[in-house]
């Protein structure tokens, strides 16, 4: 009962009941329908008529244009549409594999799609061990009493709600011949260093500048994990005199290991899907040095004055193919530890 | 019904109906716009005078980077979602997408007057009659050179007949004496090499009239470019630092004296008149020789109409209005920029500047026009030219950086163009 002379309350109430109406009225429509599809087919396809809506969504917008994509990566020509465009069987695959030795790409007759493999390879093996090891190190930190902890958790975070495009630009200009590094290295008396014409210095910024813009995100994954590990475990330890290398091997990294799972698996996904900061920030030089597979199925299909979307489509399966494989391999891996 | 209903009533069936036939009477244009200075400001105070003269349509500038105009239009105009009229640069590539303007424009045989020898640039091949647009700006490639800094230097400027080889001597010396970073610069463009390739004696197509873009005029001016980059006469920024066809310009280095000499081309000029203006003398001067020429490129921009639009008698309109005399005289003495409208070109253009530099580069660009390589004008008419240019300059760059030695380079730039012609040729 409301005190008296409250008259909100009710008031409150009764506004809340007249916004939630119209879903009620929905929820009354649609329980008459399921009803009936329980009492016909029982409680069995149940949950497929709730899943329906998303697999819907799903099978719309990611496993037809998978089709429509391999149905392109069949075809050639320039033509948008598919019923305009000349069948030319496995063509582009062939055009694409043509290679005399798989490990040198000047040998390969479309020696860009493999210098675009190449790149990517290593920046995964760099930026996602770099990314995993810094973002643990830091949720290590971060997790433990330190003084503006809150404030350093923010800072951490930042640079993941930029977007990526300005991330590449604010590194940029600070990379630039007369960027602020540059006049840093000058005011110590250094030369200037152009560090998008050496191919080194120029992975070595796309990688660097990938993992700070991502590191915030994977840092908190890890932090959510290791505030889920029990203190107690961490209090029994400590009473049976455990080294601190022992605690943090026997206690948190078994019990972080489902959120490092997690954070290797996306860093790896995002990692291959690596494009826009680094086209942005180097435009994927200099000469091919970090032209990644995605910006070569971006160029092929879209910024050339002739746009082979049947090559373009070609390189995306492969890459699909490569990327199951990972995902199985690890799907394996991940196995195997559960089971030991 | 009473009678304060009824008269409400009248009243809203009035103003539905006045609402309605005027939104049927209004017809909208889109036209898709990209900017290399004010063109776009002087275009839109052309589109509002239009607008006021002919309240039925109502035209919408659409101002994007022009990297949206090479890459995001031809994806829409395929799709059959592109604008009415667009700012292209491309000009035979995109000729698919025309629409015919010859039946819906007033004076047909004005246009072939005025625009006949650029009408054929975006005309698709084989064909001889249509009308599609016409040149918001004929360009010529050319180098600009910072006067001033030869004078600090006291070096003097190569004359007339200068090469190249004497032009790259001339400005080390000048980067030498004042310690300026970038003696020369070229924008990273396979239509700004061509020129002085031509001039080289590349022929650029075989006796068929095929693309042979590989000869030995095309691997002596590459040689060069390659060796400039190599002894620091060129600074690998430009060339070395980006991949595939990217466009990067020096115009910024230049502007800010960091460049002795840049290889660009007219359309720089409104923006040099406005970043520069008389901090230091800049400097177009007359295109470098080699054995076989004196040229740079010929080019430009042109306002075409496309054939998706489904107002064909509206554009036909609005490109009477902007392809006129008057109106054109206005919009290149505004914008600076070099005619592309025969009897304007002939009578000259009064441009809107006082800037002693400006009026200079566009005289020295004017001028170069009768001096072109019919190669060129072959060259900037083929339909693939952008094939040939990028493979030029992504195969180029490649070697710039040490990926691909200058042979393999040459090698593949034949590989490309031939491979991504065939991909066209086969349907599309």
């Amino acid at each position: 009962m409301p005190p008296r002379g409250d008259t909100t309350a009710p008031l409150a109430r009764r506004l809340q009941s007249a916004a939630a109406a119209p879903a009620v009225l929905f929820f009354r429509l649609l329980e008459a329908p399921f009803q009936l599809i329980q009492r016909v087919g029982g409680l069995r396809p149940m949950p497929y008529l709730f899943l329906a809506p998303n697999l819907a969504f799903f099978g719309l917008f990611v496993v037809v244009p998978l089709f429509v994509n391999f149905a392109f990566s069949l075809t050639g020509g320039t033509n948008l549409y598919l019923s305009d465009r000349v069948w030319t069987g496995t063509e582009q695959y062939e055009f694409l594999l043509d290679c005399t030795n798989f490990t040198d790409p000047l040998t390969c007759r479309e020696d860009r799609f493999w210098k675009g493999i190449f790149n990517t390879a290593v920046f995964i093996v760099f930026q996602v061990s770099f990314l995993v090891l810094f973002s643990l190190i830091t949720a290590l930190i971060l997790n433990r009493k330190i003084r503006a902890r809150g404030f350093f958790r923010a800072v951490f975070f930042f640079p993941v709600l930029l977007s990526p495009v300005v991330v590449a630009l604010i590194w940029k200009w600070i990379l630039l011949r007369d960027g602020i590094l540059n006049a840093f290295l000058v005011s110590l008396g250094l030369p200037k260093i152009l560090f998008f014409v050496s191919p080194e210095w120029a992975m070595f910024w796309a990688i660097f500048v990938s993992i700070w813009a991502h590191m915030g995100f994977y840092t908190l994954i890890l932090l959510a994990g290791l505030q889920a590990i029990p203190p107690d475990l961490y209090e029994a330890a400590e009473m049976d005199g455990t080294s601190r290398e022992r605690v943090f091997r026997r206690i948190t990294l078994p019990l972080l290991w489902p959120n490092l799972l997690v954070v290797i698996v996306l860093a790896l996904i995002k990692g291959v899907q690596i494009f826009d900061e680094v086209y942005v920030l180097t435009g994927g030089g200099p000469g091919t040095a970090t032209q990644f597979i995605v910006q070569y199925i971006y160029t092929t299909g879209f910024s050339s004055q002739v746009q082979n979307f049947g090559l373009a489509s070609a390189a995306s399966v492969v890459l699909g193919v490569v990327l199951f494989g990972l995902t199985m391999a690890q799907l394996a891996a991940t196995r195997r530890k559960d089971d030991v | 019904m009473t009678n304060r209903l009824k008269t409400m009533l009248t009243s809203g069936a009035v103003a539905l109906c006045f609402l309605a036939s005027s939104a049927a009477a209004q017809t909208e244009l889109r036209m898709t716009w990209y900017n290399d200075g004010i063109e776009g400001e002087v275009m839109q105070s052309l589109l509002d005078r239009f607008e006021q003269d002919n309240p039925d349509i109502d035209v919408t500038l659409d101002v994007v980077p022009y990297k949206a105009i090479l890459e995001s239009l031809p994806v829409q105009l395929a799709a059959g979602e592109g604008p009415d009229l667009a700012r292209v640069t491309d000009l035979g590539g995109l000729s698919e997408h025309y629409l015919d303007l010859t039946p819906h424009v007033s004076d047909p045989a004005y246009w072939e007057a005025s625009f006949g020898p650029f009408l054929q640039w975006l005309r698709r091949p084989g064909e001889d009659r249509a009308i599609s647009g016409f040149m918001t700006q004929l360009t010529v490639t050319g180098p600009y050179v910072n006067k001033t800094l030869f004078e600090q230097a006291g070096v003097d400027m190569p004359g007339e007949g200068a090469t190249w080889e004497d032009w790259a001597a001339a400005a080390n010396q000048v980067a030498k004496a004042l310690e300026i970073p970038i003696p020369m610069a070229w924008d990273r463009s396979g239509h700004r090499v061509s020129g002085p390739a031509i001039a080289m004696g590349a022929g650029m197509f075989d006796a068929e009239g095929k693309p042979a873009l590989v000869d030995d005029g095309l691997k002596k001016m590459a040689t060069l470019l390659y060796d400039w980059h190599q002894d620091g006469t060129m600074s690998k920024e430009l060339w070395g630092s980006v991949s595939g066809s990217t466009y990067l310009g020096a115009n910024e280095d230049f502007a800010n004296a960091q460049v002795v000499m840049y290889m660009s081309g007219s359309w720089q000029i409104p923006q040099f008149a406005e970043k520069i203006g008389d901090a230091f003398d800049w400097w177009a001067v007359p295109a470098p020789c080699g054995p076989a020429a004196c040229t740079g490129m010929p080019g430009g921009a042109a306002l075409v109409a496309m054939k998706g639009t489904e107002h064909p008698a509206e554009v036909g309109r609005l490109m009477d209005y902007l392809s006129s005399e008057a109106v054109l005289a206005e919009f290149y003495g505004r914008t600076l920029f070099i005619p592309g409208h025969l009897g304007l070109a002939a009578a000259g253009v009064d441009f809107d500047t006082d800037d002693p530099r400006a009026r200079h580069a566009l005289q020295t660009f004017a001028g170069a026009v009768p001096g072109i390589s019919p190669t060129a004008f072959d060259l900037q008419g083929y339909v693939y030219n952008r094939v040939m240019f990028n493979a030029l300059i992504s195969r180029l760059g490649e070697a710039i950086v040490g990926e691909l030695t200058l042979d393999q380079a040459f090698e593949r730039m034949t590989q490309d163009i031939t491979r991504q012609i065939a991909e066209k040729e086969r349907g599309g």
